[in-house]
């Protein structure tokens, strides 16, 4: 017998085919089976969806499940659990692990926790330098055959030009994404937060916006040299930002993503030095954080990423130098971008919907994700009631830490369902397993 | 006058002046023969002192001893700090001891402020990191007013290592929120721009302020700076900005020199300099015990309100 | 008499007469003497006593100190914000002295209590008196007055104070009612 779930009365939000109508939607097995309106239940489980909003379920390029070697700050069950409950049917797994995700061997054992938590897909990325070191290629050949489409060193930069260029190069033979964290680890030496008025109130080491951009720029232009894919990921300054544009404009192969917390919240808020909010790369002034919504809404920056970090309490409830950088975010993403951009009227719905789901599917060369909702198509969905308001932190997390930068906070917008390949994974606001 | 003593920025005009009329009745306390009185009798202050630091730390133990309160010392070159030990269980562990106000001086630039989240005692800031040293600022101001009628409109230069001095900036607050014109001085390297946004002026030439100065306050340069390259070397650092005799007699007769100490004596400041009666260096520390004592007894001889760790600190207007 | 609220207990006459009837009665005793009044106002009523001695007696004048009691009060960290502090300044040896203490409203005694346990902490007085302009009774300590004023009998919830031309520009002592109740 086919399990069948008809959604009912949904707006459906579809960026791959530009759809944004009230329709039903049927779901038989791992497929969407009918699409349009009035459709007949049948034998379908009716799950009713008026006034909620069904859209291809949320894609994250950046997440750290900290799985093998980090279980005490989360695992890849407790994260892509934590994924399910922010509507996210696939996530890109960062490679800092231990041992690093360097190998094939890693990249399937992450893959069969993933697949046997059933919570949410989960794509490793693979290491672009062995252990992460910044000296020598991974084998990047056997870690595409293992199913990786990304290849990041994220926590750290790839410092050498000569490096950046060779793997660029190199990767340009399979059409994966290399992405860079871009932080010049010199000028950024010793820092804790975003350099400017506030790192001088506070006595905090800042680090400059130039640190980034430099990176950048180096990268921008070995990409134009190479015809390689470079990716900047958790772009957070406003020059990076011009920078990008230019590159496409120029038609260099460039994408990017941004946080939700470099899209809501400003270094001004490390008064009281809150540990939640030191992140990597630090919270920065209004221009940097309007520039970065302006790139949003017009494209330049391609996705929304949660860059996900957990960290155990006894890590984070200690002096803020001390702490290790990062926050939460699976959770609270979707609920972020449309509180503060979203109801704000600077993004509509359905472009922040592509910016999450479809464009970073794109990038991940991910056929079943992003849509579109269309007869054929993997169920990977989720529904959203876009007007309950919550309060981050008030119900416990489902990630296995609670260091996120929006605790305490009010928010609007949450997941009541998600949908993997025909399954739920959340029913009614509660994961399934 | 707030539960907690972490900022400058949460003083006003007004509890600036409170403390340093206060901490006049306990200068003449210090003059008497019995140096105590009972105003704290059965409170517990613990000097929570993570960075080696014997000046200051007296400095507090005297001042809470001359109200007669208990004193205990967590310090990191004793035992009682072991390796290890986080700050919030240390923390967990003062409060079971009862103690009404914590003491803490740490390397990490908003440490008081995350005691402050675990403790229901009053938190003084005795210096954290790069960030203030609200005590040493007060006693600055007060031995400022022996010498002077009024803040306002006194011209003050603070040079040196303005970035790495958490001196500096609670200084440079305590200055403009009193009426003072402040100007840093030092390299590029050592003067974050940011820092007119205390309300300070900022100047490279140490030589074109000094014929303007009612006080020249020169801070400590740790040599480690110099390893780093914020400047090429120690001996060019002293030739630009040190305090010597020649520009020493550049500062008008009415004005004073300061130090918080402890001094590098040829370097910021000329060994024959330090000692001049103008240099007003050992009155600073006299007057620390006073002006802590007011502090201590300020924040601890009243219910106090409720404060949160955050409460009170401004976006950098003094 | 009554002034919006206030009830003059005594008027600037009686203040000045009960002055110098507290002088006299003082100089019924031989030995020196010191005054010591309590800061605020004790002090100002103290230089007044010592000015009426030696015009009744001639020079030399009569040392006046100054004691400000607030760090021996009982009453620290329970009041909202700790209580203001005044100066100090007893600039000879008390020990050996006879010592009055002079302040103006001898009220629940604890003030007196504290001035005491300051003074023996500046030395050992031969004795110690007390002086005060005006006694309102409600005493909750063991303590009496040696001169007095004047007695006045009062509410607890009313408030007295001495007003005096040093610091309030004129003499009187009044009565109130406690804020907050209405007159």
């Amino acid at each position: 017998m086919p399990s069948r779930v008809l959604f009912r009365g949904a707006r459906v939000v579809d960026p791959a085919q530009g759809r944004d109508e009230v329709l039903d939607v049927l779901v038989e097995d791992e497929q969407i089976a009918e699409v349009g309106s009035g459709l007949a239940a049948g034998r379908a489980d009716v799950v009713e969806a008026g006034g909620l909003v069904l859209a291809p379920g949320l894609v994250d390029l950046h997440a750290h499940l900290r799985e093998p070697g980090f279980e005490h700050k989360e695992t890849v069950e407790t994260g892509t659990r934590a994924a399910a409950a922010g509507g996210y049917t696939a996530v890109c797994a960062m490679p800092n692990t231990d041992p690093v995700a360097d190998n094939a061997a890693v990249i399937a054992e992450v893959r069969n926790l993933a697949d046997k938590a059933g919570l949410c897909d989960v794509h490793p990325a693979g290491a672009i330098t062995r252990g992460l070191a910044g000296e020598e290629l991974t084998d990047m050949g056997e870690l595409v055959e293992a199913g990786v489409r990304l290849f990041t060193d994220d926590g750290n930069c790839v410092g050498s030009s000569r490096l950046m260029r060779l793997a660029l190069e190199y990767a340009s033979q399979f059409d994966v994404v290399i992405s860079q964290h871009a932080q010049d680890a010199e000028l950024s030496e010793g820092w804790q937060m975003h350099e400017g008025h506030y790192s001088a109130m506070l006595g905090l080491t800042g680090v400059p916006p130039e640190a980034e951009e430099i990176v950048v720029a180096r990268d921008i232009a070995l990409a134009r040299l190479t015809g390689g894919r470079i990716h900047v990921t958790h772009v957070s300054t406003a020059r990076s930002v011009e920078l990008a544009r230019e590159a496409k404009e120029r038609g260099v192969r460039l994408t990017a993503d941004v946080t939700p917390h470099h899209l809501s919240l400003l270094d001004e808020d490390l008064i009281g030095y809150d540990t939640n909010l030191r992140v990597n790369p630090p919270l920065r002034s209004a221009e940097h954080r309007d520039a970065l919504r302006t790139a949003l809404v017009d494209g330049v920056v391609d996705a929304v990423a949660t860059d996900h970090a957990p960290h155990a309490p006894e890590e984070k409830e200690r002096e803020f130098d001390l702490s290790p950088p990062g926050t939460t975010g699976l959770e609270t993403a979707l609920a972020v971008v449309v509180t503060d951009l979203v109801d704000p009227g600077i993004l509509s719905l359905p472009h922040a919907l592509a910016r999450m789901s479809t464009a970073p599917a794109r990038i991940l060369g991910l056929q079943d994700q992003g849509g579109p909702i269309d007869v054929g198509a993997a169920a990977n969905l989720v529904v959203i009631d876009p007007e309950e308001s919550w309060v981050a932190g008030e119900r416990p997390f489902r990630s296995a830490a609670a260091n996120s930068a929006f605790l305490g906070k009010r928010l609007r917008g949450r997941v009541v369902h998600t949908m993997l390949r025909g399954s739920f994974t959340v029913r009614d606001g509660e994961p399934t397993r | 006058m707030n539960k907690h003593l972490l900022s400058i920025t949460q003083l006003s005009r007004e509890d600036v002046t409170r403390i340093l009329d206060t901490a006049e009745s306990f200068r003449e306390v210090g003059s008497r023969v019995i140096k105590k009185v009972p105003a704290l009798r059965g409170r517990t202050v613990v000097n929570l002192f993570y960075e080696n630091s014997t000046r200051t730390r007296i400095s507090f133990e005297l001042a809470a001893k001359r109200l007669s309160a208990d004193v205990i010392n967590f310090s990191t070159s004793g035992s009682s700090v072991s390796k290890g030990e986080s700050l919030k269980d240390t923390a967990l562990t003062l409060e079971a001891m009862g103690a009404d106000a914590i003491v803490i001086r740490h390397s990490s630039s908003g440490a008081p402020y995350t005691l402050s989240k675990w403790v229901e005692a009053s938190v003084l800031n005795a210096g954290d990191g790069t960030h203030e040293h609200p005590t040493q600022a007060l006693l600055d101001l007060f031995t400022i007013r022996e010498h002077f009628p009024a803040f306002d409109g006194l011209n003050v230069a603070i040079a040196g290592d303005v970035r790495h001095s958490r001196v500096a900036r609670s200084l440079t607050l305590a200055l403009t929120k009193m009426g003072g014109n402040v100007t840093l001085v030092g390299p590029p390297t050592l003067i974050p721009p940011e820092a007119v946004g205390w309300g300070a002026a900022i100047s490279h030439e140490l030589d074109d302020v000094l014929p303007k100065l009612d006080v020249c306050y020169m801070l400590r340069v740790q040599r480690e700076r110099q390893r780093l390259q914020f400047f090429p070397s120690v001996r060019e650092y002293s030739r630009l900005y040190g305090l010597s005799r020649p520009r020493v007699d550049a500062l008008p007769d009415h004005a004073i020199v300061m130090h918080p100490g402890p001094m590098n004596r040829g370097v910021e400041i000329a060994s024959d300099v330090a000692d001049l009666p103008r240099a007003v260096i050992t009155d600073q520390v006299t007057n620390g015990i006073a002006v802590r004592m007011s502090l201590l007894y300020l924040i601890l001889g009243g219910e106090g309100a409720r404060a949160e760790a955050g409460a009170g600190v401004e976006a950098g207007h003094a | 008499m009554s002034d919006g609220g206030a009830t003059y207990l005594l008027d600037a006459g009686e203040v000045r007469r009960s002055v110098t009837r507290i002088a006299h009665e003082r100089n019924k005793g031989a030995a020196a003497v010191v005054l010591i009044g309590i800061a605020a106002r004790g002090d100002d009523l103290a230089r007044r006593l010592a000015a009426e001695i030696e015009r009744i007696e001639g020079p030399p004048a009569v040392p006046v100190g100054t004691l400000d009691i607030t760090f021996y009060r009982d009453d620290i960290g329970l009041r909202a914000e700790a209580p203001e502090v005044h100066e100090t300044q007893i600039p000879f040896d008390i020990s050996g002295r006879a010592v009055v203490l002079v302040d103006d409203v001898l009220f629940t005694g604890r003030t007196i209590r504290a001035a005491l346990d300051a003074l023996v902490d500046f030395g050992r007085p031969q004795s110690i008196q007390l002086a005060v302009l005006v006694d309102r009774g409600h005493r909750e300590l063991p303590i009496r007055p040696d001169y007095v004023g004047k007695n006045v009998p009062t509410r607890r919830d009313e408030d007295v104070a001495v007003l005096l031309v040093e610091t309030d520009g004129e003499d009187g002592v009044v009565v109130r009612e406690r804020e907050g109740k209405p007159a």
